[in-house]
């Protein structure tokens, strides 16, 4: 599954999308930043409800396929301009993190 | 690459947003150079751990990372407060990172075990009162 295929489902939107056709290959959720790039994998989903500017760092450096915002947790512009330029995929939810991995979890 | 490479960067202690500007830059030469794709991500997230750890605890400092044939090496050396108990600060959820610093996202206590964690061997020289000298090699 790409990336692009999770923000065209139901309840999910693209904010930010440079490398859409990027393949997922596992979902990670979780807020604590060091925690994230001990665990999360290569290629995962990130699904957090941090939104501060450290987080495309973080993303860019574990190398996900992309952060999902839970909650309706909205990035500034600040963090969408910073990865257009980083080409780092940010898609949005109401969902709560726990029903956005499940929505995800027969798809990937 | 028969011949080693070096590249050598400053860590702003004052920025926090900008903190991890230097592993980007890391990530993006070692893609030029050709390396493996795990191997980059293991240099690049120890090394945004050092990095975070110099701008939370010691106002910056430098990074120096080598690219030879058999591994990356990368140098952080700051002029912080120091590593009062390594032993203790290895351990994971062991922090003294402030609040405002853990609203952020960080400050769990994952720095130093991560960055263990990632890389083949790391080496911590602290001096209370004088700085911290953190080695770590990634084998290629």
């Amino acid at each position: 599954m790409t990336v692009s295929q999770i923000a065209a489902l139901d309840g999910f939107e693209a904010a930010v999308m440079p490398q859409g056709d990027r393949e997922v290959n596992g979902c990670y959720i979780g807020d604590l930043l060091s925690w994230v790039m001990g665990r999360a994998q290569a290629d995962n989903v990130w699904i957090t409800i941090m939104s501060n500017i450290n987080i495309l760092a973080v993303a860019s450096l574990a190398d996900t396929a992309c952060i999902v915002l839970a909650e309706g947790v909205e990035a500034d512009e600040q963090i969408l301009d910073g990865a257009r330029a980083r080409g780092i995929n940010i898609i949005r939810t109401q969902l709560p993190a726990y029903e956005a991995a499940v929505t995800l979890s027969g798809l990937i | 690459m028969s011949e080693s490479l070096t590249f050598h960067y400053e860590v702003d202690g004052d920025n926090f947003t900008s903190a991890g500007q230097a592993s980007v830059k890391v990530k993006k030469h070692l893609r030029e150079l050709g390396l493996d794709a795990e191997t980059i991500r293991r240099v690049s997230i120890a090394m945004y751990e050092g990095e975070i750890n110099m701008v939370i605890h010691a106002s910056g400092g430098f990074a120096d990372v080598t690219v030879d044939d058999k591994c990356v090496t990368i140098v952080l050396t700051d002029r912080g407060p120091g590593i009062a108990d390594v032993e203790q600060a290895m351990q994971e959820g062991f922090s003294t990172a402030r609040d405002n610093i853990r609203s952020l996202g960080f400050g769990a206590g994952m720095g130093l075990p991560n960055m263990k964690r990632y890389t083949d061997s790391m080496e911590i020289n602290s001096v209370v009162g004088e700085g911290t000298v953190i080695t770590m090699k990634v084998n290629l």
